[in-house]
């Protein structure tokens, strides 16, 4: 036979391989292919194609085991069995950057699944050389490279400690400043998975000079990038007072109050994850955020969304109020009461609820005033309904009971305590009832006559009434 | 006798009238005696009522010194009492009113100052108005911008069907579809495709260049996703080098034209390199040159710079003598 009636044969085989390869890529795109590759035993047939001469058969087998992976955990588990990891990493480094992009996909796709699975990946060593393509020039490879440790990193603490070990943190830094948005976004999303697990490696993250960029990025158009910003910044603001005031430092006043006001229901979600993640550390912060007119922004971001969404703005409420009884009436000047009475009364789910009425809680609690001013909004009867409701959860009820009980001890105004003389129960009465004589002793003594007689029964009836509540007080506590 | 007989008839009469005036008597003595008793009695009553009368003078009139005396006592008590209590209300009322400012300045000047967090809440709620009206702006700003990029997409989009679908423009013989003549004014896409540049099929292709972004690339299932050639390489090509460029891009990295730096641009054995070159150019010359035009040659080359002319008098003075195809020096 001639050469060339040889090589012919040769070429047929790398022909058909390459077709099968594309083909197989192409359905593991669809959920309900993949079932049926697996039956198939379509792992390891790829894993040869791994190892093949040519490089788009390579890449594209990369490619289709990625996307298997992807899909679900079993997939996953059985790469990692069938020691494909090994010379993929040992080809990452040696490869061109398509080859890089794919077999950064295949360790993102296994990573993401569990901690067992990501901790496979860093015991194969995959994470130097992630690192390395991190350092690459196309911003494909680094944005695959910034993905697969986002997804190993978001585990636990111990996997995003081996992130940082292998040198990513400055490198991701340096991605970040990139001009590509979607490595921006990448990079961003891994600083903020890294930084969630503890104090330290926020700390590693801080000190290589993110905060920095990711303050810059908040003016970024872009949605996604925003959210992936803010999720990083309040990851490392969580921790302590230092990385908070770091944050803060970082000059973010006023303009995060702009992404409160976006399109995006995610960046507002975030915006105020961040300011309640400063705000709950000291009074100082809190203060630093309601002199910068954040409290205003906060509440018009809670009138203007639904659900979940709310929840970390109605939480930042009530850390504000908390620490101390300027700052809660600052809230209340900003109207924050009506807006969250309005949460409070027509959330369907229990948990925000809950939240609701723990800020109301914090506000009222500090002195008649603003016992006074929560009650005047008509938000005790709805909370005491919630407390007696059935269908609460345990933790709605508890925080409602704390609640009332908190503003009850300070309220003065007499309207708002009257519906509860009819229907409350005796626990939350005895406060009630306290109340009143609290209030209408010195006016019981004031009207009556100064005859002796009339002035020793009304002296001795009011002595009667706090007795009374006294005696309950500690027989029920 | 006869006084015997008239007292004896008497007698009985003397009896009688004895009796009589004995029983008489008691009847009156037991008046007189009640009547006696009663004189006495009164007058008996009369003496003590006397006495008494004259024991209760007196008896008022110890008591009454006595009461006045005990009196004076308690009163001159209750007035030392009473002007202690008045003195220690007045030190209490003035302790009250010192104790009064001392409190209020303290807790005014170093726990709180009422004025400053009405001042400071005033501040707030007003700083929150600001932040409000200014997102309000901002927010409208932002819808404002999309609205805008959504007129322009749309401007856009209708620009490039107008150009691509230019051909639809009627001519002086034939009106294009949309300037039918039974219409009064022509369709408003017929002034559109009058503006619109005719689209050519070479630039189409260049403006559909791919944005390469990782997951539309991964995403993307055709299967040209990979750049691939019209033919399938070689089998027995050798591995190329290095990472697969774009082909553009290497060609222009090959043949890029050489921009050296200025250090670079002059050799450093410049003289030596000019001296070559000239005595090259006199070797082309002096095949056909006389005497005289060397000199004239000299002359002119003198009359150039300083340095250009001590250049060339040291190449000249190197040569002396020409023999064809050879060149001794001489040294001077």
């Amino acid at each position: 036979m001639s050469q060339r009636q040889v090589l012919q044969v040769f070429e047929q085989y790398q022909k058909a391989r390459t077709q099968f390869v594309q083909m197989v890529a192409e359905l593991a795109t669809r959920p309900q292919n993949i079932e049926t590759l697996q039956n198939a035993g379509v792992m390891s047939l790829l894993r040869p194609l791994l190892l093949d001469v040519v490089p788009t058969i390579q890449q594209t087998a990369a490619l289709a085991l990625g996307r298997l992976a992807n899909y679900n955990d079993d997939l996953a588990e059985a790469v990692v069995k069938g020691d494909i990891l090994p010379q993929l990493v040992y080809s990452l480094a040696e490869q061109n950057r398509f080859y890089k992009k794919a077999a950064a996909f295949v360790l993102r796709a296994v990573g993401k699944h569990s901690p067992q699975l990501a901790q496979a990946i860093v015991d194969c060593g995959a994470l130097d050389t992630l690192v390395i393509c991190l350092e690459d020039f196309d911003p494909g490879v680094k944005e695959a490279a910034a993905w697969a440790l986002g997804y190993i990193a978001r585990h636990n603490a111990e996997l995003s400690q081996a992130v940082v070990d292998a040198g990513a943190v400055p490198l991701l830094v340096l991605c970040i400043q990139e001009p590509e948005i979607a490595l921006k976004r990448i990079a961003a999303s891994a600083l903020s998975d890294i930084s969630k697990h503890s104090p330290e490696l926020a700390q590693t993250v801080v000190d290589a000079g993110a905060i920095a960029h990711l303050a810059q990025m908040i003016l970024n158009p872009d949605s996604k990038l925003k959210r992936q910003v803010l999720s990083a910044l309040s990851q490392i603001a969580k921790h302590s007072v230092d990385l908070a005031e770091m944050v803060v430092e970082a000059e973010i006043f006023p303009v995060v109050l702009t992404c409160l006001k976006d399109k995006d229901e995610y960046v507002k979600k975030n915006a105020s994850t961040l300011i309640r993640e400063i705000a709950k550390h000291t009074p100082e912060l809190s203060q630093l955020i309601v002199n910068a007119g954040g409290v205003a922004a906060v509440i018009d971001c809670i009138g203007s969304c639904k659900g979940n969404i709310r929840l970390p703005g109605i939480m930042m409420l009530g850390y504000v109020a908390a620490h101390s009884e300027n700052l809660a009436m600052a809230v209340i000047i900003s109207k924050g009461v009506p807006q969250l009475s309005v949460c409070l009364s027509e959330e369907p789910e229990d948990h925000i609820k809950a939240a609701a009425a723990w800020a109301l809680g914090q506000i009222g609690r500090h002195t008649p005033e603003h016992a006074r001013a929560v009650a005047v909004t008509n938000t005790l009867p709805v909370l005491l309904s919630l407390y007696m409701s059935t269908e609460s959860s345990e933790d709605l009820q508890v925080k409602s009971k704390k609640a009332i009980k908190s503003i009850l001890q300070k309220c003065t105004y007499l309207p708002a305590l009257e519906p509860f003389l009819y229907d409350a129960p005796p626990n939350i009465l005895k406060h009630v009832v306290g109340q009143f004589s609290k209030v209408l002793f010195p006016w019981i003594f004031r009207y009556t006559s100064a005859e002796s007689g009339q002035l020793s029964t009304t002296y001795s009836l009011s002595k009667v009434l706090f007795s009374y509540s006294n005696s309950q007080w500690s027989i029920y506590e | 006798m006869a006084t015997l007989v008239r007292l004896q008839a008497r007698s009985k009469f003397v009896a009688q009238q004895y009796y009589f005036r004995n029983s008489v008597v008691d009847i009156f003595r037991k008046k007189e005696y009640d009547a006696a008793v009663k004189i006495q009695s009164w007058f008996r009553g009369c003496q003590v009522r006397a006495y008494i009368r004259n024991l209760h003078r007196v008896a008022t009139i110890i008591q009454k010194w006595w009461r006045s005396y005990s009196g004076r006592q308690e009163y001159q008590l209750i007035v030392k009492f009473a002007s202690c209590a008045m003195k220690m209300n007045l030190y209490n009322a003035m302790a009250v009113r010192i104790q009064r400012r001392w409190r209020g300045y303290r807790i005014r000047k170093y726990c709180f100052n009422y004025f400053y967090l009405k001042e400071y809440l005033k501040a707030v709620s007003e700083t929150n108005d600001a932040i409000r009206e200014a997102l309000e702006e901002f927010a409208e700003m932002k819808e404002r911008e999309e609205k805008k990029a959504d007129l322009e997409r749309e401007e856009k989009k209708r620009d490039y069907q107008a150009r691509k679908t230019h051909y639809l423009l009627s001519t002086k013989q034939i009106p294009g579809i949309y300037n039918s003549p039974f219409r009064k004014d022509p369709d408003p896409w017929e002034l559109r495709l009058q503006k619109a540049k005719p689209l050519t099929y070479q630039r189409s292709k260049v403006k559909q260049k791919r944005c390469i972004s990782l997951s539309s690339w991964l995403a993307c299932t055709s299967a040209r996703s990979f750049p691939r050639s019209e033919i399938l390489p070689p089998i027995d090509r050798k591995q190329c080098q290095g990472p697969f460029r774009d082909i553009t891009e290497v060609l222009e990295q090959r043949y890029k034209p050489l921009e050296p730096t200025l250090w670079v641009a002059e050799p450093i054995s410049e003289l030596k390199v000019a001296r070559e070159e000239f005595r090259r150019q006199e070797w082309m010359r002096d095949v056909n040159d006389n005497m005289i035009s060397k000199l004239y040659y000299h002359h002119l080359i003198s009359s150039q710079s300083t340095e250009n002319y001590i250049q060339k008098l040291d190449k000249l003075s190197k040569v002396t003598f020409i023999f064809p195809g050879r060149r001794v020096p001489l040294r001077i």
